[in-house]
């Protein structure tokens, strides 16, 4: 038996990496101080069904194959598109998404991560307006006062709170729990906010007021806020910016309530700048919850490559970067693409209609380790290592905070880092011929 | 075996006290040997200026710059430099580049060699995000790279400062390097990141820290003191408090003056000072606001225990970016721009903000001439490094135009003759007319580098250093650089051809070539007992389990983040 400790889950954005795995015959036994979310993925390597074999679609039917044949179609495919749409890349490591992208540069496609049904929004507001951040462990030391904003931690990141917010014991906040207060503010009750000393129910759709009402207290234009903003009473804003004010250290914690609900990237800017406000008097910081366990890394590694966090269109074959215009929703609903390479997401499940129609019209390669909605429409489906228990590599903390991922067994699939170099070589094989 | 001759160079290698005399260099194996069989390739320099590769020995070129990157998606597009800004397009050699202040990792590495470029010092590794430093130095080709690692706001370092423990401070840092795979000790604004985790600031050297109870002065003290005991290559790299603010030259000068106590144990500087323009400020308010240059070039003029880099500024658009985060706090506050902030915990901070320097500015046009009055009025040029603190003051593909600037009074008097009046009389530029000849220029570019970081193999032509040349489209007795600009700037743009360990990666200005660099770190356990080292760990484990967020096993950088590592070791003599 073996007993691998310190292991990085590869779920959420929360990137724990205090797990012990017990590994008997290359099957994974026990796996301590995951949650349910972390454990079921890690379990469900050896106990869920997977992809068994690379497949081909013939006559309709997904007909098994052996990974050349897949990488020779998939290749065939890239090599004959003008328009490839390249999607997903948010769970699987930072050396796989770094090959995805000089695949894309070199077949001239567009590529995207999950951000652009998720975070996407976020990524704008840095652009408007910057990234008052820090490390969660400055949470966890240093934070009397913690939003949850439009999020909800309990079931989404469910060690969130006791690894780094909620109950994290720190250096100056040795009592918890009681060290701090939590707020939330959100459209619904939620397991988080029961939890809350102060939860605000936004009216759907109003965070922006809200955040705007909350700032103009802060910068003592309290006259100007009427009885009511966003289904909130005055009397609740002024206590919510109270809060804020005289924290020592406040952290607002933001998810898809705010990136995805009306106003979209506006909210973030409008958290930015509350905080940008706020800094004068005490010092507050803000985290996106981010939900694939890489797709921070996703926006490092092809930051740092291509000078864009996503949406990174290479058809003019020099990188331009139009989010709303080049983002992987706004090509398919224009029905633009020709070929699609889709790995570690399944837009299948998750896109409008109207895209997946699109994408159900073309020529699709999947890479993934299970079958999902998007296997229902691919032409080539190539089978994947798991990132983080069958294959190492990168990953980035919703912090930012880059970890290296364990193997922790053995696996003859290949990973897909091993998959796109393959791609990479088939493709300018078949180029260089023509 | 791959050999190689440059015939007909006109070498300027101040190192080895050569000016621009005409020479062969014979290359073997990366390597400048005596000479070489009559199968070597042949290029022929026909008597072109000829130097060492170039290093920069503070740059962001790694880590933070990424956020840079992220908040100016319209940087990438920005094209002032034609040639080595904007967006361009892949060839059969090179990726697809973006940026002009934050380029992407392929851009750096094309435009950094075409400037003749081969080695890079990054100037901040944060030790809980050094895997992301180290992936991307491995995805800038061609140069090299090492990263100076932050301790100065670090828990462990004051704790061991406060409590008067010497040894175990050396050791926590000789760990640090290795957990970082760091190149030396940089310490930025001393006391002022951990007062940024509440939001404040230091303002002086005997400040106290809160919860810490140690002054910066004693900081700064107790780092050089073990970056000596652990006879590191390069001294403590420091980033003074008070940067920006009128009046903090006499921080500056106290800075300078607490250092000379300070007993080396390598032959080099006590005390390297970052991009000391920006601590040269006179007058107490932003309506006084005047150059210091005098006051801090007559003590430096007298010293013989510092170095200093300049951290020129460029007229035009430049992202800032430091672990300084209640400066940029300010900054942001100040120019209405946007801000980004990164603490990290039990470390240090960060943040980046926009700014753009315009010579309609008062202050502006005087920081523009404070960078040059230093490297100007400092007598001997072995004190001084070139640097814009790139992308902090401007963009490194404007060194040409800031070389033309140290060769040319002429040149340096058209932009004056421009600039508001109120600047003109708060500068001492105007009365300043030594010009720079090329081997002062290799001074500051190659030749103080190689000493003030001990990197005796780079920075010179001598036999048995780096095959690391560049060749520049100049001969040295046909131009006159303090007239012909343009001619100058032209040259140092793009090289005839730049050698990276004995492979022509530039020529006639286009990348034909793009090896893989490699990443220097320095491992100094060999400076720390085992007894100390034990004790040392038992405090380091202790913050790790009640303290951050990573466990130690995750926090050490694994060698697959190093493919091409040399290792530099030190040891007690």
């Amino acid at each position: 038996m073996k007993v691998i400790t310190d292991v990085v889950c590869p779920f959420c954005g929360s990137l724990c990496d205090d797990l012990t795995v017990k590994v008997e015959d290359n099957v994974i036994t026990d796996i301590q101080r995951a949650c349910i979310l972390g454990h079921n993925k890690i379990a469900g390597v050896c106990l869920h069904e997977r992809i068994e074999s690379p497949m081909i679609r013939k006559d309709g039917e997904l007909v098994e194959v052996t990974y050349e044949e897949a990488i020779e179609k998939a290749a065939d495919i890239l090599a004959n598109s003008k328009r490839t749409l390249s999607y997903g890349w948010a769970s699987t490591s930072c050396e796989a998404v770094s090959k995805a992208i000089q695949l894309a540069e070199e077949t001239g496609s567009l590529i995207d991560s999950t951000a652009n049904v998720c975070h996407g929004p976020t990524v704008l507001a840095v652009h408007e307006k910057g990234s008052p951040a820090a490390s969660l462990g400055q949470v966890k030391n240093r934070a009397d006062l913690v939003v949850f904003w439009g999020c909800n931690p309990v079931h989404a990141h469910p060690r969130h709170m006791s690894r780094y917010s909620t109950y994290a014991r720190g250096f100056f906040t040795k009592k918890g729990r009681k060290a701090r207060n939590i707020a939330v503010v959100d459209v619904r009750e939620t397991d988080t906010s029961k939890l809350a000393d102060k939860y605000v129910q936004v009216d759907p759709g109003c965070d922006y007021m809200l955040l705007n009402a909350i700032r103009s207290v802060i910068n003592e234009n309290e006259d100007v806020i009427p009885a009511q903003v966003a289904g909130i009473p005055k009397e609740e804003i002024i206590e919510l910016a109270t809060m804020l004010k005289e924290a020592r250290f406040s952290c607002i914690f933001y998810g898809m309530g705010t990136t995805q609900s009306r106003s979209k990237y506006k909210n973030g800017d409008a958290v930015s700048s509350l905080l940008y406000d706020l800094n004068q008097y005490s010092k507050s910081v803000m985290i996106p919850m981010r939900g694939h366990y890489n797709v921070t890394g996703f926006g490092q590694v092809a930051n740092w490559e291509t000078g864009y966090p996503n949406a990174i269109d290479f058809n003019r074959r020099l990188a331009y970067y139009n989010p709303g215009e080049t983002g992987a929703s706004d090509v398919l609903l224009r029905g633009e693409v020709d070929s699609a390479i889709i790995a570690a997401a399944d837009p299948g499940a998750h896109f409008a209609q109207e895209a997946v129609r699109c994408l159900a019209k073309v020529p699709m390669i999947q890479i993934d380790p299970y079958h999902n909605a998007t296997t229902e429409l691919a032409d080539v489906v190539i089978p994947a290592a798991v990132v983080g228990v069958e294959t190492e590599g990168t990953a980035y903390r919703m912090d930012s905070i880059p970890l290296r991922m364990k193997k922790l067994i053995d696996t003859t699939f290949k990973s897909d880092e091993e998959i796109v170099t393959d791609l990479i070589e088939k493709v300018r094989e078949i180029k260089g011929g023509a | 075996m791959s050999e190689l001759i440059i015939k007909n160079a006109a070498v300027c290698d101040p190192i080895n006290g050569i000016n621009c005399e005409k020479m062969d260099l014979a290359v073997k194996d990366g390597k400048i040997v005596e000479n070489v069989s009559s199968g070597a390739d042949v290029i022929d320099a026909g008597g072109r200026l000829t130097m060492a590769g170039a290093i920069d020995g503070h740059t962001h070129c790694a880590g933070k710059i990424n956020l840079g990157r992220l908040m100016s998606p319209h940087d990438m597009r920005m094209n002032p430099v034609p040639g080595l800004s904007g967006l361009q397009e892949p060839t059969p050699y090179t990726r697809a580049q973006s940026g002009y202040n934050t380029p992407n990792t392929f851009a750096l590495g094309y435009r950094y060699s075409k400037l003749g470029y081969t080695t890079l010092s990054e100037a901040a590794i944060s030790m809980l995000s050094a895997r992301h430093t180290h992936e991307e130095f491995e995805s800038i080709p061609i140069l090299d790279k090492w990263g100076l690692t932050l301790f100065g706001n670090n828990w462990h370092v004051m704790n061991y400062v406060r409590d008067e423990q010497p040894e175990k401070l050396a050791a926590y840092i000789a760990w640090g390097l290795k957990a970082s795979r760091g190149f030396g000790v940089k310490v930025v604004n001393p006391g002022g990141g951990e007062a940024w985790g509440w939001g404040k600031n230091v303002t002086s050297l005997d400040d106290v820290v809160a919860d810490f109870d140690v002054t910066p002065r004693q900081i700064l003290m107790g780092l050089a003191e073990a970056n000596e005991a652990l006879r590191l290559p390069h001294s403590i790299h420091v980033h003074c408090n008070n940067l920006g603010k009128p009046g903090n030259y006499e921080t500056t000068l106290e800075t300078m003056k607490l250092m000379e106590g300070v007993k080396t144990t390598r032959d080099r500087q006590a005390l390297h000072l970052a991009h000391l323009q920006f601590h040269s400020y006179g007058g107490n308010s932003w309506r006084e606001f005047e150059s210091a240059t005098p006051q801090i070039t007559d003590y430096i003029n007298g010293a013989d225990h510092l170095t200093f880099d300049m951290g020129q500024v460029i007229f035009g658009p430049a992202m800032t970016m430091t672990a300084d985060g209640p400066l940029e706090y300010s900054n942001a506050r100040m120019l209405h721009a946007k801000w980004s902030n990164k603490d990290v915990e039990l470390e240090d901070g960060a943040g980046v903000v926009p700014i753009e320097y315009s010579p309609k500015s008062f202050v502006n046009a005087v920081q523009w001439a404070i960078g040059l009055e230093l490297a100007l009025m400092v007598e001997d040029p072995w004190k001084v490094m070139f640097t814009t603190d790139s992308p902090n003051g401007g963009s490194f593909v404007n060194y040409p135009e800031a070389f033309a600037l140290l060769m040319s009074a002429k040149k340096r008097q058209q932009i004056i003759e421009s600039l508001p009046n109120l600047a003109v009389d708060r500068m001492v530029l105007p009365g300043i007319d030594r010009e720079l000849d090329f081997y002062e220029l290799a001074v500051m570019t190659r030749g103080i580098q190689s000493k003030m970081f001990s990197m005796n193999n780079i920075g010179h032509l001598g036999v048995g250093a780096d095959a690391d040349i560049a060749v520049y489209d100049i001969i040295p007795d046909q131009i006159d650089p303090g007239t012909e600009h343009e001619k100058l700037k032209k040259a140092f743009s793009a090289t005839s051809c730049t050698i990276k360990s004995g492979n022509v990666v530039v020529r006639d200005g286009e990348i034909v070539a793009t090896p893989a660099g490699r990443t220097y770190w320095v491992n100094a356990s060999g400076c720390v007992s085992n007894d100390v080292n034990e004790a040392a760990m038992k405090d380091i484990k202790n913050n790790f389990r009640r303290y951050y967020t990573v466990g130690i096993a995750n926090y050490m950088v694994e060698d697959e983040y190093l493919p091409h590592p040399v290792e530099i070791t030190t040891e007690v003599n």
